[in-house]
């Protein structure tokens, strides 16, 4: 990660060289920048600073106070009792058992948002249409929709439709409330694509989809990759829907961490709250961490210009 | 940007094919329709029934509207999300932009920083709320921890204040978002022409009006993107304040969503809540609806 | 995994499966912590005895808000649990939507009527129904105290409010923190609720926060409750606001605060700091309402499995109510059982004490639901005072204030 940032820049040899020369000026305003840089890393990680520093200690240490220190015993013990005998039910499971749930979640619901985001967007742009682009407008309008309102009415719509209590019907309400956003990463990408290339495509016989497939595609890598980001995170995180609409044995992550973490009239163990905190936050870090570094690019192929 | 349907000569299978498009875009067009604009209306006509612990049919007319002004932790909730809501917007652009300049100066190590800027948005705020809170805590967090290294007048206590406990509330929410408005702004910079800039240097722009005239201005897009996605950001804060402040001191820290989800659910009186979402609906139609309306009709 | 093992035996014994899927319980509930979710294992282990499989849906937060969100979820969807934890007025919403199943065949065969209080039928059962099995019976007016800092200061069990106040100066006087409190509505609520019991007796809580008579609501009595708590607020920590309340705990058990006014829960806390009732802690009444007990009581509300009691539902009630269920749990929960008949020998020194005034609070009529946790008033209401109280803790309102805002409560959410 830490290495050549040149692959955003997406530049080669020449500025590295140029790259190098100033990085050995040592000019004050060089110096207060790294600073300024460097305040702001503190400012990011001092809250993960506290976790982390908190799963590693013993409950009495924490409870005594300093929650800044570092630990005068280290133990592992609060991360192996969250992954797997921590309390989040009748059986002492751990947060393990919830983890499979939460994937067979935000695998289907990010991938299918992501492909039906990018046919909306190719239709959007390339297939406009009388309309289109207010209908987009009030695509991006249900983005604002907050979730809290919806719960009861998308409760009786579950039911109706059989999906109640139902990994695909969880996978369905995230799909619907992603669906803006996706569409919307999608077409400012793809408003940047050359409209020439798909009329010549069509010229030379090319249908609907096989432009789509062929041309537009296997372009689509960097925003893809901030359409993923985006839903896998938002879903992954997600409290609300994940609680209301799961059934016993299909509670994502997020609700078992809540039970860890939440219980209202129990003693609670701050250590392996923070350990599986930190745990149930490792997907989505590493998500960020592996594709962060198109993440750039991604945005700066489109869904940042208009 | 669009070209719409080539000359057609009307055909089964013409036909077909020019209905394609909106066949595809259809399934999306019937889920928004039912799921988002259904509901609303839904949420409209129960702001205007006697529903209470489950939706019911009893037409009361503007009686939970009433009701709704007499709360005083309506008042609250209003104004906190009008300070909320501009501070974040604002700060999260400032910041945002700031950082993107500083990281576009060539950094050593751009990759690395830029990862730390960015993972707050990976986690939720059941995950980090009890972080937070340990830290803006006087008792435990940095008021006791500078105080320990020999400030002994520091005083940071906001969260406990009435006054500036939305404070911190905005200090949590810009610190997990602007990274990723600045990640916005920074591939906005990377795309920017590099001629037009080496060219306003050799006119002898000072580098301060480089920035003002010349790249700011460009990344207009950019800053319409990071609007969507803050303005959605600070309308649904819900888990932030419940994890930081769970809307106190008192009812100091209540915001809109807070409000309506107390209401619907903790308080059994759906039919106020219903109210006060609808209220919210208007609100932000009223400021996305003419936004999305200019933006959109620009580039057609 | 589980998903896949669940699809799997359902695709391979079909016929069975829907068998299977009838002989379980499915029990929505918020104890997740160790302690109680262990507990609750117990009555697992006894139903699996009988054959009955339980599904678990634990949702925390809240004091149960949280699950009870659900819980309108999965009731909308029609996929109702089969039993569902719940508090006091919120049973009563539930049976008024008709949702909840009649349990009185099964009360009338195990002679509830007889061993259950009465004060706690008022919320089982609705309409002359038995729709829920109490499960414990926490109570809310305790006075927690460090025993080395009482010691230390010569102060012995305060009798009376004046008793109490002076002992607070004195350990504040000393260099301690006199009260250790948690700045959160419901932890607020809870002292008022043992403040306006101490301050115009049990008649006044009675037809202030059940009956809800505005007059009383607006009296110079309340008015009194409110000054005590404005006294109580000069005892307190400034950095009180938005405090869990097992941090509080942790004030006292440390060593740094005097005493702590909280439910019979906060004794888990204690116990697990591995500290001794009677040697390190102190336990009593909160002067004043020495006589009375304020509850709160869990119970499983029963949901209605097409228009009858299913046996595994009835299986579960009775298990719920069985005397070793109740004694192994509540000896966990830092509770005592809800029925009136049972040898309590094997809970601790604080247990018994509260477990024998409960027993005589039920009997001399003493036994008050208590308005902070919901069994006074319904939720509405409750969370309107909750406000009220709050906001003059904090020092929004002066107490005359205080007391006409909660009037007004009362009329916009009645």
């Amino acid at each position: 990660m830490s290495t050549a940032p040149s692959v955003e820049t997406g530049a080669t040899a020449a500025p590295a060289v140029e790259n190098r020369s100033r990085l050995f000026q040592f000019s004050p305003a060089r110096i207060v920048l790294y600073a300024i840089l460097a305040i702001f890393c503190i400012y990011y990680l001092l809250p993960l600073y506290v976790m982390v520093v908190n799963s590693l200690k013993p409950l009495s240490e924490i409870t005594a106070g300093g929650m800044m220190a570092l630990p005068q015993q280290w133990t592992l013990a609060p991360w192996g009792s969250a992954w797997s005998t921590a309390q989040v039910g009748v059986e002492a499971t751990g947060l393990r058992p919830y983890f499979i749930n939460s994937i067979l979640m935000v695998v289907p619901a990010v991938a299918i948002s992501t492909l039906l985001g990018a046919l909306n967007g190719y239709v959007l742009t390339k297939w406009a249409f009388r309309g289109s682009t207010i209908l987009f407008g009030l695509l991006l309008f249900g983005c604002f929709i907050p979730f809290q309102m919806v719960l009861i009415p998308m409760a009786r719509m579950l039911g109706l439709m059989g999906l109640a209590g139902s990994v695909p019907g969880l996978v369905f309400v995230h799909l619907v409330y992603g669906i803006g956003f996706s569409t919307l990463y999608f077409r400012n990408y793809y408003a940047a694509f050359p409209t020439e290339l798909v009329r010549a495509a069509q010229i030379d016989g090319a249908g609907f989809f096989t432009i789509f497939w062929r041309i537009l595609l296997p372009s689509s890598g960097p925003i893809a990759v901030v359409c993923i980001i985006w839903q896998f995170t938002n879903i992954w995180n997600d409290f609300l829907f994940g609680a209301s609409f799961s059934d016993f044995d299909s509670q994502p992550m997020t609700v078992a961490l809540n039970n860890l973490v939440q219980s209202s009239t129990g003693v609670k163990e701050y250590n392996v709250h923070f350990a599986g905190a930190i745990m149930a936050a490792l997907p989505t870090l590493l998500v960020y961490i592996v594709a962060g570094r198109f993440f750039v690019r991604g945005l700066m192929a489109g869904s940042v210009k208009g | 940007m669009a070209f719409t349907e080539t000359a057609t000569r009307p055909g089964p299978v013409d036909r077909l094919r020019d209905a394609l498009p909106k066949l595809v875009l259809s399934p999306t067009v019937a889920i928004v329709a039912i799921f988002v604009y259904g509901f609303i209306v839904f949420t409209f006509y129960l702001s205007f029934t006697n529903s209470r612990i489950l939706p019911q049919f009893g037409w009361v007319g503007w009686q939970n509207y009433e009701n709704l002004f007499r709360i005083r932790a309506w008042d609250t909730a209003v104004t906190n999300l009008i300070i909320f809501g501009s501070l974040y917007i604002i700060i999260c652009c400032a910041l945002g932009l700031l950082l993107a300049i500083l990281l576009d100066q060539r950094i050593r190590a751009e990759g690395f920083i830029r990862t730390i800027y960015l993972y707050p948005m990976a986690l939720s705020f059941i995950v980090t709320g009890v972080a937070w809170k340990w830290f803006l805590d006087p008792g435990i967090g940095l008021e006791a921890v500078v105080r320990g290294w020999g400030w002994e007048s520091f005083t940071f206590g906001w969260i406990k204040d009435r006054e500036m406990a939305i404070y911190t509330i905005v200090i949590a929410a810009v610190w997990q978002t602007s990274g990723f408005v600045m990640a916005m702004f920074l591939a906005g910079l990377r795309g920017i022409d590099s001629e037009m800039m080496k060219a306003a240097q050799i006119d002898g722009a000072s580098t301060f009006a480089l920035y003002r005239r010349i790249v700011i201005p460009q990344l207009r897009p950019a800053f319409m993107s990071a609007f969507v996605v803050l303005a959605h950001m600070a309308i649904k804060s819900y888990d932030l304040v419940i994890a930081l402040t769970g809307g106190g001191p008192g009812t100091a820290t209540e915001l809109p969503a807070t409000f309506m989800y107390s209401y619907t659910f903790t308080r059994n009186q759906m039919g106020i809540g219903a109210a006060s979402a609808v209220i919210m609906l208007m609100t932000i139609a009223a400021i996305i609806v003419p936004y999305l309306w200019s933006e959109l009709r620009e580039k057609r | 995994m589980r998903i896949l093992t669940t699809t799997l035996t359902a695709a391979t014994a079909l016929a069975a499966a829907t068998c299977a899927q009838a002989a379980d319980v499915e029990v929505l509930h918020w104890w997740t912590s160790g302690g109680e979710a262990a507990a609750l294992n117990v009555l697992k282990d006894d139903l699996s005895g009988q054959g009955i499989g339980w599904q678990d849906m634990p949702v925390a937060g809240g004091g149960g808000t949280q699950a009870m969100t659900v819980l309108r979820a999965r009731v909308t969807s029609g996929n109702a649990p089969t039993a569902v934890q719940m508090l006091g007025f919120d049973i009563t919403d539930w049976a008024k939507e008709g949702a909840l199943a009649d349990l009185n065949a099964l009360a009338d065969q195990n002679k509830w009527g007889d061993v259950i209080p009465a004060a706690l039928q008022k919320f089982a059962t609705h309409d002359g129904k038995w729709v829920a099995a109490p499960v414990n019976v926490h109570s809310t007016n305790w006075v927690w105290a460090n025993k080395a800092i009482m010691d230390e200061l010569g102060i012995s069990q305060p009798q009376s409010w004046d008793e109490f106040v002076a002992a607070m100066q004195k350990a504040k006087d000393a260099g301690y923190t006199a009260l250790a409190h948690g700045g959160q509505p419901w932890q607020e609520a809870t002292i008022f609720d043992a403040v306006a019991m101490a301050a115009g007796g049990p008649e006044f809580y009675q037809k202030a926060f059940v009956e809800l008579d505005e007059d009383t609501l607006g009296s110079d009595t309340m008015k009194e409750a409110f000054d005590r708590m404005a006294t109580l607020r000069g005892f307190v920590d400034d950095n009180f606001s938005g405090r869990d309340w097992n941090l509080a705990t942790a004030m006292v058990i440390n060593g740094d605060a005097a005493f702590q006014l909280m439910g019979d829960w906060a004794k888990g806390e204690f116990l697990n700091a591995g500290k001794t009732p009677g040697q390190d802690f102190l336990c009593y009444r909160f002067p004043g309402t020495q006589q009375q007990v304020t509850f709160n009581s869990d119970q499983f509300a029963m949901f209605d499995q097409e228009g009858k009691v299913s046996d595994q539902q009835a299986a579960l009630a009775s298990a719920i109510l069985s005397p070793g269920f109740q004694i192994a749990f509540n000896k966990v929960k830092g509770s005592v059982p809800a029925r009136t008949d049972l040898d309590v020998a094997e809970l601790d020194a604080c247990g018994q004490q509260g477990y024998e005034e409960f027993k005589a609070a039920a009997a001399s009529g003493n036994l008050y639901g208590s308005f902070a946790h919901g069994h006074a008033n319904p939720a509405a209401i409750k969370n309107a005072m909750y406000d009220v109280i709050t906001a003059h803790f904090n020092g929004e309102y002066d107490s005359a204030t205080a007391v006409e805002e909660l009037v007004t409560a009362v009329q916009i959410n009645k």
